[in-house]
């Protein structure tokens, strides 16, 4: 069966004064319906470029973009502009980490939503807006009729994405994309809004493609995990797998720096060095100036390799490579 | 320490911010039209004597009032003075009113409105209502008459703009200084017990200058055609200088019959404030979204 | 401990204007902070955390003079007698940084403003001297923040935090900005730092686990009182209060999965413009009974372990 989106080899330049920025390099990926893909990395690894190329977010013209992108069975590279404003919000639905700014300030949440729904399926507005208060109802919104009277504003950061998370599913759409969607909240509101998103895409049979810097939430939360570093994938494969037994030294030194696995006051595992410079990336493997496993062959830029038996946990390494070939 | 730091980009010199900027302004048409016309004008001001066919005071009655020729390129006016020269000469004065007027209101403005702004209190709600004032009168209104009291000439008209333009710029610094006030790092200066003059000197005037500068270069525009808009009322240069707003005034006697009269300086005003207006707009596009990326 | 707290707060309040009558007096107050005690002991830790909403960034605009209390003391105690000298190291750190100055001048200010009449290359020798503590090399120091990557800058805003030999250091969401490589670079140097000088560190975040791996004791906020203090052990390891123990549950922790149907307890707060009569947690509290709504004091549930709540202290 197809999967539901699949990125192939996918290259992302932003062309600027003297050079251009490349933000991504080489990236595939995909995901199966009703799976719960993460993709975790940090600033500068293209995580959220990616997540904005699924549904062509960026500004035309201001990118150049090699490699393919099919989204239920589309190809977004090549689709027109229809095309992609038939998927999105309807087949493909996107939060974003500053629910503040999704919604409009200046207008009540229950006319928002209602614009939104009567968009995408055409109601009346009385059957709009009953079908907003229902689907406030389902992400366990206490009063529903009350926020509806609400301005932005007058929300809480939980609740707010909540109502994105209504909206988001209004649709019934196939793959949900959450670009940090709980970084801002705290970590209390946090628990309940992964947990709604979770059942939510159990109940009604969608996938979410989720974006996070953050490890933890990813062990807890996603079946299959991707780790980015910039702007490729270094390693993926089950989470469990990955966050108990991880062969890219780009994540152990990810995971050795967590504060939370040393004793008190331990020294953290730092990795040394920073992220290059996304205009002047090096010829080979883009970890090699901070990997404490560097060789020769990292001149070259490593294929993604498998590690596991079970053939879905794989590292892009030449290190990992080596061991895995060694008899 | 090299662990620490061993990416970092060569040094960012002027060179290298210069060139950005030009690349910026490549990007938009209008900006880059703007920019034309300014190095245009420029150019004419500081080569009006070798471009200049005539001399721009020479009278010679038998060729008054001659319409557009191969001589005359812009025709004569009623004394027979060549109207070419005297627009290329004409063009030093525009451009020097705006030299003078653009920068003194900025600076005298600005500096009032950031002190008025960081030191609040009566001081700040004297001086705002101060300006309340001043911006109530319409602007042009209040420079012919600052102009018509101190007397018709030049000098006296640079004067007059440049007053009745001070109180926009304490406005836009004040607006500023206690916007800065809020920002984390003027917090911290506070917190480490930074007086309000520190917070002048060290943080406020450094970051309230580029939306000033954006002010100032859109002010350009508008300071050229309020000295024609003297000269034509009689207030600015006197006779015989030539100025575009006089020449605009002059030519209204003989605009049935001899149109170039009033036509070509108006189109000499027109160009140059719509040039600095449109490199102005450019320059504030260019520099907000930087600074917020900064 | 015997040696005298370097910091003391008593029943500190903070109250804002919200709301105002007609004729402009306000009539009604946000209370940011409901009653502080809080004795901070030379050399150590002290993690404060707390969610949205519970008065941690009101508690470090109070400590660092940036806001008047309504009500309630704090005392500096130096060492060398006089008042203790504090400095801050905020969140953000492009915002905190001016952007439009050279970063020595940057580093260097809080100097200047404490002692007027340095000359210029005093300054920069300062600034010089203080940067090479945070592995910044002095040739660097005319470039501007924008040129240096988020977590250099916070390593600026750390140098400039000790330029002026500081006794204690207010850490504001340090590493909150960061990605987490770069956290855990500046966690390492500010233990490094604080064993060399024997810095005080106020550390307040709402990151559990930065708080757990850097503090000595832990408060926790809620709605602007400390329902519980103690031992970052005793604290964060077996903690007393119901709101502890929600918190600690909510933190995302590695491997460790979340139960499906895991309960969900409401996760509004009650309003800060009127506070609740009795126990601030009281709606949200599994534990919530008879006396509860009474105000609740800080009780010792054992040793040096206190908690805001008598039916975890033991004292109905």
């Amino acid at each position: 069966m197809a999967s539901l989106l699949s990125i192939q080899d996918l290259t992302l330049e932003f062309p600027i004064y003297r050079g251009s920025v490349r933000a991504l390099n080489g990236v595939t990926l995909r995901v199966e319906s009703r799976e719960i893909v993460g993709i975790v990395g940090e600033s500068g690894s293209g995580k959220s470029v990616t997540a904005m190329m699924v549904m062509r977010l960026l500004v035309e013209g201001s990118y150049r973009a090699r490699g393919s992108v099919t989204l239920l069975g589309q190809d977004v590279l090549r689709a027109s502009e229809a095309a992609m404003l038939e998927l999105r919000g309807s087949q493909v639905a996107m939060i974003f980490q500053e629910p503040m700014t999704a919604l409009n300030p200046t207008r009540k949440v229950g006319a928002q939503m209602v614009e939104v729904i009567r968009l995408h399926r055409g109601l009346s507005r009385a059957r709009a807006r009953t079908e907003a208060v229902a689907l406030l109802r389902d992400m366990h919104v206490a009063d529903p009729e009350r926020i509806l009277g609400n301005y932005p504003f007058e929300l809480s950061g939980g609740m707010r994405q909540r109502v994105l998370l209504a909206l988001a599913f209004s649709c019934q759409p196939k793959l949900l994309i959450a670009d940090e969607p709980t970084t801002a909240l705290d970590v209390t509101v946090q628990r309940q809004v992964l947990l709604l998103m979770r059942e939510k895409a159990r109940e009604k049979n969608a996938a979410i493609l989720f974006i996070t810097h953050d490890m933890a939430v990813v062990s807890q939360f996603c079946d299959r995990v991707y780790v980015m570093y910039a702007g490729g994938v270094v390693e993926d494969g089950p989470t469990a797998e990955v966050m108990a037994n991880p062969r890219h030294p780009y994540t152990r030194g990810l995971l050795g720096a967590l504060p939370d696995r040393t004793g008190s006051r331990g020294q953290l595992e730092a990795i040394q060095g920073s992220v290059p410079d996304l205009t002047r990336l090096p010829e080979g493997c883009a970890f090699a100036a901070r990997c404490p496993l560097v060789r020769e062959a990292c001149r070259q830029r490593p294929p993604l390799v498998v590690t596991d038996p079970a053939g879905r946990h794989r590292a892009a390494c030449w290190a990992v490579q080596e061991e895995v070939q060694a008899p | 320490m090299a662990a620490v730091i061993d990416n970092a980009a060569p040094r960012a010199g002027l060179a290298h911010d210069l060139g950005y900027l030009w690349y910026r302004v490549r990007q938009s048409p209008l900006t880059m039209a703007g920019l034309a016309v300014i190095v245009l004008v420029l150019a004419v001001m500081a080569l009006a004597g070798v471009l200049a066919p005539f001399d721009p005071n020479h009278v010679s009655l038998e060729q008054r009032l001659l319409p557009p020729s191969g001589a005359h390129w812009f025709g004569t006016d009623e004394v027979g003075r060549d109207l070419f020269s005297r627009i290329l000469y004409g063009s030093r004065l525009s451009v020097s009113v705006a030299l003078f007027v653009v920068p003194v209101s900025g600076t005298l403005g600005s500096l009032v409105g950031c002190f008025s702004g960081s030191i609040g209190g009566m001081v700040d709600t004297v001086i705002m209502r101060g300006t309340d004032i001043v911006l109530s009168v319409p602007s042009l209104v209040l420079t012919m008459a600052l102009a018509a009291a101190l007397g018709p000439s030049l000098f006296n008209a640079m004067l007059a703009i440049t007053v009745v333009r001070i109180p926009v710029y304490v406005r836009l610094a004040r607006g500023q200084a206690l916007l800065i006030r809020e920002l984390n790092y003027a917090k911290a200066a506070r917190a480490f017990g930074g007086s309000r003059w520190h917070m002048v000197s060290w943080h406020v005037l450094r970051n309230a200058f580029p939306p000033i500068l954006i002010q100032a270069s859109l002010d350009v525009g508008s300071t050229i055609l309020m000295a024609s808009a003297l000269g034509f009322i009689g207030l600015g240069a006197q006779q015989p200088t030539a100025e575009w707003g006089a020449m605009v005034a002059t030519g209204r006697n003989y605009i049935l019959d001899q149109w170039w009269y009033s036509a070509f300086p108006g189109f000499a005003i027109l160009v140059t404030a719509t040039g600095c207006n449109l490199f102005g707009d450019g320059l504030r596009d260019i520099l907000d979204p930087r600074l917020k990326g900064k | 401990m015997n040696t005298p707290p370097i910091l003391t707060l008593r029943g500190l309040q903070v109250r804002f204007p919200a709301g105002a009558d007609w004729l402009g007096r306000a009539n009604e107050h946000v209370h940011a902070l409901n009653g502080v005690d809080l004795d901070i002991r030379p050399g150590e830790t002290l993690g404060v955390v707390g969610e949205s909403g519970c008065g941690k960034t009101t508690l470090a605009m109070v400590l660092i003079g940036l806001i008047k209390p309504s009500s309630g003391t704090l005392e500096r105690n130096g060492a060398r007698g006089g008042s203790a000298n504090m400095q801050i190291v905020f969140q953000d750190p492009q915002s905190s940084l001016d952007p439009r100055l050279p970063v020595w001048r940057v580093i260097a200010e809080p100097l200047h403003v404490q002692r007027r009449g340095l000359s210029r290359a005093e300054l920069k020798r300062a600034a010089g001297a203080a940067a090479s503590q945070v592995e910044i090399p002095p040739d660097y120091l005319g470039r501007y923040p924008h040129e240096f990557s988020g977590g250099q800058r916070q390593r600026i805003a750390i140098a400039r935090a000790l330029i002026s030999e500081p006794d204690i250091i207010l850490l504001d969401e340090p590493t909150s900005a960061l990605d987490i490589s770069v956290q855990a670079q500046i966690l390492n140097l500010l233990n490094e730092l604080q064993r060399r000088r024997g810095l005080t560190y106020i550390l307040i975040s709402h990151n559990v686990s930065v708080v757990r791996h850097m503090s000595d004791r832990v408060a926790v906020m809620y709605l602007g009182q400390i329902v519980e203090l103690g031992t970052c052990e005793e604290v964060l390891q077996t903690p007393r209060h119901p709101y502890t123990r929600l918190l600690l549950e909510s933190v995302p922790r590695l491997g460790v999965p979340v139960a499906f149907d895991a309960v969900s307890s409401s996760t509004e707060l009650p309003s800060n413009r009127r506070l609740p009569a009795g126990c601030f947690f009281r709606d949200r509290c599994p534990l919530a009974r008879e006396g509860c709504d009474r105000p609740q004091a800080l009780l010792t549930a054992a040793g040096e372990h206190r908690v805001r709540c008598h039916v975890e202290a033991g004292q109905p």
